[in-house]
């Protein structure tokens, strides 16, 4: 490879004579101004705060804008980032103070008012954002944000500017943890140019973060350079990034075992077995807020009769994780022991002995089990899911394969695919499904809520198998309006005993995020939404 | 010829209308493009309603198509789910994706015609036998496979090239993907070249060109050449339209943003208007091609004439 690496350079020389800059990114500087080059998606919605639900997006939202807090990229706590403080005496009434000495890129200063239009721009109907639901626990979020008709007011009642650098926030309900979820991307300040010209700030972003936007050709490439006037203490310690978008993350993994690219922050499935080899050290695999679980149909009454959750329980039997997340995954998935993640940590209420014999293999259990909840509906069922993204077809007929052993009939249970994404999710969101089907949910921040409440509380955002306990209800409400965050942590952990009494879903492994790095750069670390850390890297 | 110019291009009409309303009732019938915006949760029911609204999703099906069209004539063809109009798109992927092309086809006509010659001239020797063989293998192996294959031994092992295209494009970065493209038809317009030029090599014509005495260099361009070439125009011209639409598998391996990657994306996030769009110029530039072979006939056959 060392020979290799001669010749590269000789051809790009010659590259470089030929087409002025074939070989991207210029001559590779080291140091402090050391400029990383790094894998990208196009993100797949206009790049706005409250308007980016996907990693691509948040990629660069990381990077351009800090908000109140930030979740710590090692612990995942929520750490005071922009605000001085939030006080509340309730959990319903919060008073908000920015720190000073705070500026956006172009010199504006950060003040109350940032937040407080960016929060209900992001809120407003009108504007068409797809987080805007992030702001519904504000009071007057209902009358910006109806859930049928026309808006009735233009901003959120329960916000409301109390000077440069103070305000206040009404909930519309308790939350004592509602400050811990200020760090998610959507709560981010806006500019004043973002009002006033919205075209030409998408064209080119405005944020507060250690990274500014040099320029951006949409679906190709985002040059980041690092800007000097950042007040915070992580400020960035290269000279920029070079977001270049792959059309497909194993071509950015040639470019990068090629010497071509610095960084890849999605190692394909298909390269697992040689990354070792290829990258040595330099690859990462450590664990994220994402989770897998098997959902049920809960609307369908074949799948909701009374006693059936020892029919779940015994299926969550009959999978052997263990063998699936180390053949199909190369242990890029970790068996899934409770309904959380391990990063949020034992004090943020994970708990690996929570599902304990329920998601252990054990096919003569299974079989018993499955037999007294009085069997399979129909004697057979498939497995829905959609095969045109992250290797699910592989997991699934594993699954199926795991489940049909343990049962001793090869034909008890099939995958059942669906072409797109987009498809998928229509036949989810018009309860279409006719049995198990896949689930996944990356965390929005690491919160225990986070993983319990959109997915499985009555009636909630995520619950596409429409589950529903009046008791798991019940100890939700009682964990929100909690105003010591330890109990609210062991309530939320007893409203997820009854996800598992229940076996709301079959929970499968938590996925780990997965990158790899040239050898021209160091200090490389994914954060638990499994986005690199980049302003910590180091060139050279 | 211009009547004749001028009935081909009414009748592309209905088979354009008819082509632009096919994909869109397919991409149609793969349901509401929404329900995938919002990741892995639905979307809120008043901002799904909203957008729908926005993309023009919330009306009949026929409806859609009216607008689309009526749109289109204007120049209009609609904005993609990233707030970007498709039409932007078009001119960052056309003029990539039309180079690839180029390269392609230049690749197929200098390399493809020159065998074929070659061989035709030689049948039966030992050249002739190597490149028949040569091209067996060509098409017999998929073009993921050429292309993953010069992408690992050029770009990884010899590195002699990137392994990647920049988002520019330039023409150099272009050769490589540009052969493996085109290394299928290539070696289709060997064979075809070779059968042809055999076949006419002993041609009345050809024996009167050599038996009056013309050079040979001259017998084998205008008179062997010229005619043989007819059937390989049409291979080729119907290739043109076939490389822009097929370059996706290329342009993937490639990481080349052109027609393929926009067809591609549009598809999985079942964006009607990119789809749509790109497929529509792809039927424009499908049949304008096709006339255009059918009006080369003429130039290379004058026994060839359009009333």
């Amino acid at each position: 490879m060392r020979g290799a690496a001669h010749v590269t350079r000789a051809a790009c020389a010659a590259a470089v004579v030929l087409a002025a800059g074939a070989c991207g990114g210029g001559a590779p500087a080291g140091g402090p101004d050391g400029i990383v080059t790094s894998s990208w998606g196009d993100p797949q919605n206009p790049l706005e705060p409250a308007n980016t639900n996907e990693v691509q997006g948040g990629k660069v939202l990381d990077m351009i804008f800090r908000g109140l807090k930030r979740y710590d990229p090692r612990t995942g706590e929520a750490q005071d980032m922009l605000a001085e403080r939030i006080d509340t005496d309730d959990s319903v009434n919060f008073t908000v103070t920015v720190k000073s000495g705070w500026t956006f890129s172009d010199g504006e200063p950060v003040t109350a008012k940032s937040f407080v239009d960016a929060w209900n721009y992001g809120a407003h109907l009108e504007n068409n954002q797809r987080n805007a639901y992030f702001f519904g626990y504000i009071k007057g979020y209902d009358q910006v944000h109806p859930a049928s008709g026309r808006p009735t007011a233009q901003t959120m009642s329960g916000l409301k500017v109390t000077g440069e650098r103070t305000f206040t926030v009404e909930l519309a309900q308790k939350f004592s943890t509602w400050p811990e979820t200020l760090g998610y991307a959507a709560f981010a300040p806006l500019p004043s140019s973002f009002f006033s010209d919205r075209d030409a700030w998408l064209a080119r972003p405005v944020g507060n973060g250690p990274y500014a936007v040099d320029s951006y050709t949409r679906g190709a490439r985002m040059s980041l350079r690092r800007w000097d006037g950042y007040p915070g203490d992580d400020k960035a310690r290269n000279g920029g990034v070079d977001l270049r978008v792959y059309t497909d993350s194993n071509t950015a993994y040639t470019d990068l075992t090629a010497g071509h690219l610095d960084l890849v922050d999605d190692v394909p499935a298909a390269q697992l077995r040689n990354v070792r080899a290829d990258l040595g050290d330099r690859y990462i695999n450590a664990p994220a807020g994402i989770i897998q679980t098997l959902a049920f149909p809960y609307y369908d009454p074949d799948w909701n009769k009374p006693g059936q959750e020892k029919v779940r329980r015994g299926l969550s039997m009959a999978i052997n994780r263990q063998q699936i997340t180390e053949t199909i995954f190369q242990r890029t998935r970790t068996p899934a022991k409770d309904w959380t993640s391990p990063v949020l940590g034992p004090d943020g209420g994970y708990d690996e002995g929570l599902c304990g014999v329920d998601c252990t293999y054990d096919p003569a259990r299974a079989r018993k089990l499955i037999a007294e909840g009085g069997g399979i509906p129909g004697g057979r069922f498939r497995i829905t899911y959609n095969a045109d993204t992250g290797s699910h077809r592989q997991w699934v007929d594993a699954v199926c394969n795991s489940v049909n052993n343990a049962l001793g009939d090869d034909r008890a249970c099939v995958g059942n695919p669906v072409g797109t994404f987009a498809d998928y999710r229509n036949q989810i969101t018009q309860a279409k499904m006719s049995g198990p089907f896949r689930a996944g949910w990356q965390m929005d921040y690491p919160l225990i809520q986070n993983f319990l409440q959109p997915l499985y509380y009555t009636n909630a955002s995520s619950n596409d198998g429409e589950w529903s306990n009046g008791t798991f209800d019940r100890l939700v409400d009682q964990a929100n309006a909690e105003t010591d965050p330890a109990k609210a942590i062991e309530t939320f952990k007893r409203a997820e005993g009854v996800v598992r009494d229940q076996m709301a879903a079959i929970p499968l492994w938590y996925q780990n995020g997965s990158a790899g790095y040239s050898e021209r750069i160091s200090n490389v670390s994914l954060n638990q939404f499994s986005v690199p850390v980049y302003e910590e890297i180091t060139v050279g | 010829m211009g009547r004749y110019v001028t009935r081909r291009l009414l009748q592309m009409i209905p088979v354009f209308a008819g082509a632009t309303l096919l994909i869109f009732l397919m991409v149609n019938v793969m349901g509401d493009p929404v329900a995938g915006l919002c990741g892995e949760r639905e979307c809120d029911p008043a901002t799904a309603a909203r957008l729908r609204a926005e993309f023009g999703l919330d009306k009949p099906v026929w409806q859609q198509y009216l607008t689309y069209m009526g749109n289109v004539f204007t120049g209009d063809f609609g904005t993609a789910f990233n707030g970007q109009p498709v039409i932007e798109l078009m001119a960052d992927a056309f003029p990539v994706t039309i180079r690839l092309t180029l390269v392609a086809i230049l690749f197929e006509i200098v390399i493809g015609v020159g065998l074929g010659m070659l061989t035709g001239l030689r049948r039966g020797r030992p050249v002739d036998t190597g490149v028949l063989l040569a091209t067996l293998v060509v098409i017999a192996v998929p073009t993921f496979v050429t292309g993953l294959l010069l992408q690992l031994l050029l770009g990884v092992k010899w590195g002699w090239i990137r392994p990647s295209v920049s988002a520019e494009a330039p023409l150099d970065e272009l050769i490589v993907p540009g052969l493996v493209l085109a290394a299928v038809s290539l070696a289709y317009v060997t064979r075809l070249t070779r059968t042809s030029i055999a076949e006419n090599r002993r041609a009345d014509y050809v024996r009167t060109a050599i038996a009056k005495g013309l050079p040979r260099r001259r017998v084998m361009t205008h008179h062997l050449l010229r005619n043989s070439l007819i059937p390989v125009v049409t291979f080729i011209g119907a290739d043109v339209g076939a490389l822009m639409g097929g370059a996706i598998v290329t342009e993937r391996i490639f990481n080349i943003h052109g027609v393929g990657y926009q067809l591609y994306q549009g598809i999985l996030r079942q964006n009607t208007q990119t789809v749509v769009g790109f497929v529509t110029v792809l039927v424009l530039v499908f049949l304008l091609v096709n006339l255009l072979v059918d009006l080369l006939y003429a130039v290379l056959d004058p026994r060839i004439r359009y009333a």
